[in-house]
């Protein structure tokens, strides 16, 4: 049961140079309790994809075309009072740099509560207590954070007092986008961790969102490979490690240091990434290719994903080179 | 006698930080708490810990930016061949010494005046320095642009900061860094900011110049996994203090120190596959070297070029 | 092959254009530019009127001009009681052609008669269109000269000042110490002086003339409230990486300071030249209308004198002794602020819109 499907989202911001052509064509799948991964650079196109899922983009953002089903509803046509039903309790998200967001002026317990009305006006206020406590309980923090304020916590205690928040109107999909960027790697690793966990306890799915494959390659099921506001490869996540087809994916993989394994020569790429005004339906990633073949180089083939195995996929122009 | 191109031995940097407006009180914050090191002519040094472990304030103090506030810092001098204490220099002997030490940062976006063109940029040490005449100097310009791949170089002169992306501004800073030729460079996590994609060319350009150049790099970085593929050797702070240091595949192989274990065992692997265990904190295997060593000295030799610390982390980790 | 000159150029070229259309984004901006550019385009006029005889100097100087406006005036005696046959109310005596034999003086003309008078201060005509004073000088040519008057006093005193206020915060952040708290104390204490106060006390112990006031005014300005804001900028440079960069390459604190922290400082200077010219404009105004200033012709002169001669309480009777001037200073100053307002758009690139 597919908890969310994305079909051909489009996405693209009006900027002073021009129209920039954020999210192309952009097509996947979650199922429920699944964990799915969705790596790039900046500039890709995966923070534009989150932020389209919960319709947060910016003012000058705006979704072209596609769908975006979620729970068998499709969101993309809802107004306003309606997506605030769906975030928060169907979609929640972790953003960038959350941990920052907290208001320093009120408690945390009580800047979680305020959501919890938003969407359970019912319940009263010792209810709504005792479940942020169990919600505590999940993520590691101990009860008595629930009366403090944001400073006094430590930059690990606030993220996981995020990842509270965001659980506390029980939604069904989480979108974690970088959560643990600013973070040291070994508190990285206890929050990682603690989603991991809550995930398992709850029966949540996963929509986690970085730049760093270590993280992707240890916590989802399956994953996507952006590049210039498209996929460019996608599927289980042990197929597309140990089988990268795209010249892109290949890159990623051998450009990353490793503390295990013998200490190998690693590569990179040339070239900068590309402009995303006006673009067209062709590679954008070829000029940058190492061995790029006559259709590439010719920008012969436009882009599609295309079956490379059993839950791997990956643009059609790039598969047999490089 | 050896080839060792610094020296530093129990460098301490102390901040005094007032108990606020209405107390007497002045807390002293120890940054750097002590710490001693060698980086041969040539090799690299790879400074690893968490943010507030006093990485930066070591790269400050040993660039000569903050002064510190206790310890030794012996640089080689060519002249007397001999190590000179930085101490000993001021005025005029202090200046024409920063020529051996260059530093570069993190924010590829601060660190490069956003007035000044490229060309301005990387000619200012010439000129603080007054090396040769203005020709030579453009020459050495023009020369060190295409080194660091900004080719051609006259595309790239006239333009300002804001023209270039990170990696590229990561460049000019390295141009500018490496034209006066210095001995000892202080990377402050100069890939940090830049994409994945490009952050291996920046690193292997700095390889190949440390190479040809006979740069010794002290490399301040969180990543262990990049420390690997730059340096030699690493050490390991924490507090203010080194906890391990060792060279590089000798101490990823066989770490001594918890913490060190505690870290290297938190690094996510790129392998689906990988098994990564979790290590429990144990202070036992630490304890017993100690006590196995009668001198009690602050760093205790393991094995060669391999040193522990003694002093405790127990409430801490 | 483009020489470097060639691209140098043709970057800096596309810089000011970048810059052009961030500021004309901003609607603000430009309405004040507009605001600005006719103002400056008075200023012009006026020598242009004169070089090229259009005008003929005797009559429209501002000052000395003198221009003969007569009319024929009816002699009658107002009623008491209202209404009459010739008039509704009592104010409909005596009528626009009329004038009443109770406020004659020195006049042995009786009812009935005409006579002659001097109009001035003259209505708007087709020969002075915004009418002439009571000494018969014309209104428009004094706005014009006026306009000169505003613009170089705004200019030499907000660009004194800011010239001030940078070099004092810049040396102010670089050194710190005892220095930075002196320059701080300093700036308070011109702070806490209400400027306008100050400003009758100089000009009771001295003349004051236009470019005297220019230079007190870009003092006073300029060791005010803007060195700590210059401060507080230059502090944020001084710690940049790239300062650091320069320290440690060896450069001398005095380098530092000139070539990387003042090209750093100088956006927010001329911000604060812009809004600092309003300042001015509107102090010289307000000076001028106390009567405190010994200029020949300005604004704030033109309302002086139409208060002093009792014209301002004639309601809008003669609202062209009154209103061109006061509308004038209202939208020059006006238009510096907008102007600012949109120069703060292209500098801070957080208040666009996208």
């Amino acid at each position: 049961m597919n908890i969310l499907e994305v079909k051909n989202l489009n996405m693209s911001y009006k900027t002073i140079d021009g129209e920039v052509e954020a999210v192309k064509d952009v097509s996947f799948s979650v199922k429920e309790g699944e964990s799915f991964g969705l790596v790039g650079e900046s500039g890709c196109g995966k923070t534009s994809v989150a932020m389209s899922l919960l319709q947060l983009q910016a003012d000058n953002g705006k979704i072209t075309n596609g769908e975006i089903v979620f729970d068998g509803i499709d969101i993309v046509g809802l107004n306003e009072s309606e997506l605030r039903e769906v975030r928060w309790s169907g979609i929640s998200i972790v953003f960038q740099g959350a941990m920052n967001s907290w208001n320093p002026v009120v408690k945390i317990g009580e800047q979680i509560r305020e959501a919890m009305r938003e969407h359970y006006p019912d319940k009263t206020k010792d209810e709504n207590t005792k479940k942020i406590l169990e919600l505590f309980n999940i993520v590691g923090l101990d009860e008595t954070i629930i009366d403090r304020f944001p400073h006094e916590l430590s930059g690990g205690m606030k993220q996981r007092a995020v990842i509270a928040l965001a659980l506390s109107c029980d939604p069904k999909l989480i979108i974690a986008d970088e959560p643990t960027t600013a973070l040291d790697v070994v508190i990285q690793d206890q929050i990682l961790n603690e989603i991991r966990k809550v995930q398992e306890v709850l029966g949540l799915s996963l929509i986690y969102i970085s730049h760093d494959i270590a993280v992707i390659a240890e916590m989802t099921d399956n994953m996507a490979v952006m590049y210039a506001g498209s996929i460019v490869e996608m599927g289980n996540t042990n197929k597309v490690f140990s089988n990268p087809q795209h010249s892109y994916t290949r890159m990623l993989l051998e450009s990353t240091p490793s503390i295990v394994g013998p200490k190998k020569k690693l590569r990179s790429l040339d070239g900068e990434p590309p402009s995303l005004i006006n673009t067209d339906p062709y590679c954008l990633f070829s000029y940058r290719c190492p061995n790029p073949d006559d259709n590439c180089k010719n920008r012969n083939l436009e882009m599609q994903l295309i079956k490379i195995e059993e839950d791997h996929y990956a643009d059609k122009c790039c598969v047999n080179c490089g | 006698m050896s080839n060792t191109l610094i020296e530093v031995k129990n460098l301490e940097k102390y901040f005094e930080v007032s108990g606020g407006l209405f107390s007497r009180n002045k807390t002293i914050v120890k940054a750097v708490d002590g710490i001693s090191f060698n980086i041969p002519f040539g090799s690299s040094l790879g400074l690893v810990g968490q943010s507030g472990c006093g990485k930066t304030t070591t790269a400050r103090a040993l660039s000569l930016l903050d002064p510190k506030t206790g310890g030794e810092v012996n640089f080689y001098n060519k002249e007397s061949e001999s190590m000179q204490s930085i101490d000993e220099l001021e005025g005029e002997e202090l200046k024409k010494f920063r020529r051996n030490i260059q530093m570069i940062f993190q924010d590829p976006y601060e660190s490069l005046n956003p007035r000044w063109n490229i060309k301005d940029i990387i000619l200012e040490p010439l000129n603080i320095h007054n090396i040769g005449d203005l020709k030579d100097r453009e020459d050495a310009v023009y020369e060190i642009l295409k080194t660091v791949g900004l080719t051609p170089p006259e595309n790239y002169m006239p333009r300002y900061p804001h023209e270039l992306s990170g990696g590229q501004r990561q460049r000019v800073s390295i141009a500018r860094t490496l034209i006066m030729k210095p001995k000892f460079v202080v990377c402050d996590e100069p890939t940090s900011m830049l994409d994945v994609s490009i952050r291996i060319s920046i690193m292997d350009l700095m390889l190949n110049l440390a190479k040809d150049l006979e740069v010794s790099y002290l490399y301040i970085t969180h990543d262990l996994a990049v420390a690997r593929y730059m340096c030699d050797q690493i050490a390991v702070m924490f507090n203010g203090k080194i906890v391990e240091i060792a060279k590089t595949e000798d101490l990823l192989n066989n770490p001594i120190h918890p913490y060190t274990k505690r870290l290297i065992s938190s690094i996510p692997i790129p392998d689906p596959s990988y098994n990564r265990e979790q290590y429990e904190v144990n202070f036992e295997e630490l304890d017993s070297i100690i006590a196995n060593n009668s001198e009690s000295k602050a760093m205790i030799e393991v094995s060669e070029d391999h040193f522990v610390a003694t002093h405790d982390v127990k409430g801490l980790l | 092959m483009k020489s470097q000159k060639d691209i140098a150029k043709e970057i800096r070229r596309k810089a000011i254009k970048k810059n052009w259309q961030l500021f004309r984004r901003s609607k603000l901006g430009m309405i004040g530019l507009y605001i600005v550019i006719f103002f400056l385009f008075l200023t012009i006029l006026q020598p242009i009127l004169f070089i090229t005889g259009v005008w003929n100097k005797g009559v429209y100087d501002p000052v000395v001009g003198y221009s003969e406006q007569f009319q024929e005036f009816l002699v009658v005696e107002c009623p008491k009681e209202y209404p009459t046959d010739k008039y509704d109310e009592r104010s409909d005596c005596p009528g626009r052609t009329e004038v009443n034999i109770r406020t004659l003086f020195y006049s042995d003309a009786e009812v009935g008669e005409t006579i002659i008078q001097n109009l001035q201060p003259a209505p708007p005509s087709r020969k002075h269109i915004l009418g002439t004073d009571s000494l018969g000088r014309d209104v428009f040519s004094q706005i014009m000269e006026g306009s000169q008057v505003a613009f170089v006093l705004g200019l030499l005193s907000a660009t004194l000042g800011v010239g001030i206020s940078t070099i004092l915060g810049t040396i102010a952040a670089f050194f710190g110490g005892r220095i930075d708290s002196y320059l701080m104390r300093q700036s308070d204490l011109i702070l806490m002086l209400p400027t306008l106060p100050l400003l009758f006390i100089i000009s009771a112990f001295a003349e004051l003339k236009i470019w005297h006031l220019a230079v007190v005014l870009g003092t006073i300005g300029g060791l005010g409230g803007s060195v700590i804001t210059i401060k507080s900028q230059a502090l944020q440079v001084k710690v940049k990486p790239f300062v650091d960069s320069a320290r440690i390459t060896g450069g001398s604190r005095m380098n530092i300071l000139f070539s990387h922290v003042l090209p750093n400082v100088a956006p927010l200077a001329l911000l604060f030249m812009v809004f600092s010219v309003t300042g001015a404009i509107a102090s010289e105004s307000v000076l001028s209308f106390l009567g405190l200033l010994n200029i020949d012709m300005s604004w704030g002169l033109m309302i002086y004198l139409a208060q002093v001669e009792g014209f301002i309480f004639s309601g809008m009777k003669f609202w062209w002794l009154i209103l061109p001037a006061g509308l004038s200073v209202t939208f020059l100053t006006g238009g510096f602020y907008l102007v600012g307002r949109g120069l703060d758009e292209v500098f801070n690139p957080r208040l666009r819109d996208r």
